[in-house]
C-alpha cells in the first residue's frame, strides 16, 4: 500500500460532506496512473490504491460506502469520541502516525477550514512540502512526481510545482472545482478500522462550543450557485433582492469587499482575496465592478454572469455572459422570467424598500 | 502579555489593472505595503496589549526595504520590531519560511501569544501560521474571527468555519491567525510615525537565529516551481445591452443562456 494516494474526507453533523467525495475524483486519476506506472515500471510493493480517511466520532457508514461506490479502494475508519470535534491535532497526529506506517505517496484535502489548518501542520510534522489551492493534479509519467498546478499572483499566472526529494506528495484543493465521480454500487473495496493511541487524539485545544450560521448565511464556498452584489446595490435593503433570487435559484448570497465594508451585509459572505475564494458552476455578479482581488477570489467558476450598467467593467473581462445596464431594470424582469419557468421566487417583504 | 506578530511585505495591488490583452496584472510602479490581511492581526495584537498590558513585536522576513513594513505597524502602535533577513533565506518555500520564524519566535521566548494574518495577498497560501506551530509544537487556532477570553493562563477563540462559528481554548503560549472580521485596524499616528522613525530595527541573520543552513532557503524548501503559464484570462462572453433589447429580452436571453449549460 506504500505509494498510495490518500484524501481526507470531512465530517460534519453526522455525515460526510460533499468535498470528501470531490476529492475522489482527483484522487481516482492519480492513483490510476501511479499504478499503470507501478505495472510498466514493475515496481516493487503492492499496486498503489486510493485510500480514503474518515476520522470521526461515529464514521457515516452510509457515506463510507459511498466512498467506494465513487472509486476509493480503501477507507481507513479511526472512530472515537476523542475525534468527535474537528481539530487539528488530533487529526493531524492520527494522520502522522498512519502516514509512518503506510507510506502513501499522495495526500490530498480540500482548501477548507480544517483543510488549510491541518494540511499545513502535518506536511511540517512529516517534513514534506505542501501546495495549496491547486486547480491541476497530475502524474508525470517519467518521474512519477505530483504535478501541482496552482493559480499564483492573484490568479493571473498558473504555477505547477514539483515536490521533487519528500514524500508523501501533498496538497489542497479548492471545493467544487470537480464533479465527484459518478457511483457505482457494484464497486468493491476495503473498510478497515484504524486505532489510533489515545494519545495522539487529545488535544489542547479544547472545542467548548460552536454556533451555526444562519440558514440564509450558508456557506457559499460550499454553494453550487453563488449570486452576488456590489456596490452597485446602493443600499443594504437591495440585498433582499438578491436573497430572493437566490432562493429561486438554489443559490448562496455572495458580495464584494466593498458591500461587506459598507455594512450592507456580513463578512462570511464576501468573495474575493480577503474573503473567500470560490468555485461554484454559477457565479452571478451583480452591480461588482470586478477589482483584481474580487475576480481573484471567483473567476475559476464555471459559468460567470455580470450584470453592470458600466460596459467598461473589468467584471466583464472574465464572465461568459455579460448584461450592460441598470440592474434594478434587470433584476425583476429576470425574477419573473424564472418564475415562468417555474422557479419559485419568494415575494418581497413588503417593509422592503427598494431601489 | 508578550506578543509577537508576523508581518509581510507584499506588492500593493488594489490599484492595479489588468492589461486586457495579456490578462496579466500590470505591476509597473506599483508599491510596496504591509499585507493588508496583516493589519487584523496588528490591531488585535494591540488592542489585546491595551487591555491587558504587555509588550507588542512585529517580526518580518525579508528584504532590507521591508523594514519599511515594520516601521508602519510601529507607527499604529506596535511596541518594537525585527527584521529576519539573510541572502540563505532566498526562494524559501512556506516551509522554509515557516521554520526561519519558527527559529525567530524561539529566540523571543518566553512569550504568551504568536499571530499572523490568515494569508498574505501575494504568495495566498495561508501556510505560514500552521508551519511556525508545527515547528515549535504550538497550539494553534487559524480563521480567528473573535478574542472571546484572554487570561494569563489560556486564550478563547471564535473561528470562522463553512457552516458556523467554532469556539476554541487553548493554553499559553499559542498561535492564531485571525480573519478581517476580527478588528478595524487603527491607522498610524504622527506621534506613532515619529517614534518609528527614530526606532532602530534590528536585522537577525541566519546565524542569529541559529538555525540549520540545511532547512533554510531553497535548499530547505521541498516544493519548487517548474513551470509558469500565462492563461488568458478573458473570456468569450455573449453580451447583452439592455437599452437596446429591453430588460425583458436580456432576461430571456440569459434564463435561456444558463438552460443550455443546464444551470436553470
Amino acid at each position: 500500500m506504500s505509494g498510495s494516494v490518500w484524501t481526507v474526507a470531512e465530517q460534519y453533523d453526522g455525515r460526510l460532506r460533499s468535498i470528501s467525495f470531490e476529492l475522489l475524483a482527483r484522487g481516482r486519476s492519480l492513483a490510476d496512473k501511479l499504478a499503470t506506472r507501478h505495472r510498466k515500471l514493475d515496481l516493487p510493493g503492492a499496486r498503489p490504491e486510493l485510500c480514503v480517511l474518515v476520522l470521526a466520532e461515529k464514521a457515516d457508514a452510509a457515506g463510507v460506502k459511498e466512498l467506494i461506490e465513487r472509486g476509493a479502494d480503501r477507507v481507513f475508519v479511526a472512530e472515537s469520541p476523542l475525534l468527535r470535534h474537528p481539530t487539528v491535532e488530533p487529526y493531524a497526529k492520527v494522520m502522522e502516525w498512519l502516514a509512518r506506517d503506510r507510506k502513501p505517496d499522495v495526500i490530498l484535502a480540500g482548501a477548507t477550514s480544517l483543510g488549510r489548518a491541518l494540511m499545513p501542520y502535518l506536511a511540517v510534522r512529516l517534513t514534506t512540502g505542501l501546495t495549496a489551492d491547486c486547480t491541476g493534479l497530475d502524474i508525470d509519467e517519467e518521474t512519477g512526481n505530483l504535478d501541482q498546478t496552482r493559480p499564483a499572483i492573484g490568479g493571473n499566472i498558473m504555477a505547477t510545482i514539483i515536490t521533487a526529494r519528500h514524500r508523501p506528495q501533498m496538497a489542497s484543493v479548492r471545493p467544487h472545482s470537480t464533479r465527484p465521480p459518478d457511483r457505482d454500487p457494484s464497486r468493491a473495496g476495503i473498510i478497515e478500522a484504524i486505532h489510533p493511541p489515545d494519545e495522539l487524539m487529545r488535544s489542547r485545544v479544547e472545542w467548548t462550543g460552536f454556533r451555526a450560521m444562519p440558514q440564509n448565511e450558508g456557506s457559499i464556498q460550499e454553494a453550487d450557485k453563488v449570486v452576488a452584489g456590489g456596490r452597485g446595490l446602493k443600499k443594504a435593503d437591495n440585498f433582499a433582492l438578491l436573497q430572493r433570487l437566490a432562493s429561486g435559484l438554489g443559490a448562496a448570497v455572495g458580495a464584494s469587499r466593498e458591500a461587506v465594508d459598507r455594512g450592507w451585509t456580513t463578512y462570511p459572505r464576501q468573495v474575493g482575496l480577503s474573503g473567500k475564494t470560490v468555485t461554484p458552476r454559477l457565479y452571478m455578479a451583480f452591480g461588482i465592478s470586478g477589482a483584481i482581488q474580487h475576480l481573484a477570489g471567483m473567476k475559476t467558476a464555471e459559468t460567470i454572469v455580470a450584470v453592470n450598467n458600466d460596459p467598461d467593467a473589468q467584471i466583464f473581462q472574465v464572465a461568459d455572459f455579460n448584461v450592460v445596464g441598470d440592474l434594478f431594470e434587470f433584476l425583476p424582469a429576470f425574477m419573473a422570467e424564472l418564475q415562468r419557468r417555474g422557479k419559485a421566487i419568494p415575494a418581497a417583504q413588503s417593509s422592503g424598500k427598494q431601489a | 502579555m508578550r506578543i509577537i506578530v508576523f508581518i509581510k511585505q507584499v506588492p500593493e495591488t488594489s490599484n492595479v489593472k489588468m492589461d486586457p490583452v495579456t490578462g496579466v496584472m500590470v505591476r509597473d510602479g506599483v508599491e510596496s505595503i504591509v499585507n493588508p490581511l496583516d493589519l487584523y492581526s496588528v490591531e488585535t495584537a494591540l488592542q489585546l496589549r491595551d487591555r491587558l498590558g504587555g509588550k507588542v513585536t512585529a517580526v518580518s522576513m525579508g528584504p532590507k526595504t521591508a523594514i519599511k513594513a515594520i516601521k508602519e505597524v510601529i507607527s499604529m502602535g506596535c511596541d518594537d520590531g525585527i527584521l529576519i533577513s539573510d541572502k540563505a533565506f532566498a526562494g524559501s518555500d512556506t516551509h522554509a519560511t515557516s521554520y526561519a520564524l519558527s527559529r525567530a519566535l524561539s529566540r523571543l521566548a518566553p512569550f504568551d501569544l504568536a499571530l499572523t494574518g490568515v494569508r498574505a495577498t501575494d504568495g495566498d497560501t495561508g501556510q505560514v501560521g500552521p508551519g511556525i506551530a508545527s515547528f515549535l509544537d504550538l497550539p494553534f487556532a487559524t480563521d480567528v474571527s473573535a478574542i472571546l477570553n484572554a487570561s494569563e493562563k489560556s486564550l478563547e477563540v471564535e473561528r470562522l468555519t463553512e457552516s458556523g462559528y467554532a469556539s476554541l481554548r487553548m493554553p499559553l503560549p499559542c498561535l492564531i491567525s485571525v480573519v478581517k472580521e476580527i478588528s478595524n485596524p487603527r491607522l498610524p499616528t504622527l506621534k506613532g510615525k515619529q517614534r518609528a522613525r527614530q526606532m532602530d530595527i534590528p536585522a537577525w541573520t541566519a546565524a542569529d537565529l541559529e538555525a540549520d543552513e540545511k532547512l533554510l532557503g531553497l535548499n530547505g524548501s521541498p516544493t519548487r516551481v517548474v513551470k509558469i503559464d500565462r492563461p488568458k484570462v478573458t473570456r468569450s462572453g455573449v453580451t447583452v445591452w439592455i437599452e437596446k433589447t429591453g430588460a425583458e429580452e436580456a432576461a430571456r436571453q440569459l434564463a435561456d443562456f444558463l438552460e443550455k449549460r443546464n444551470l436553470l
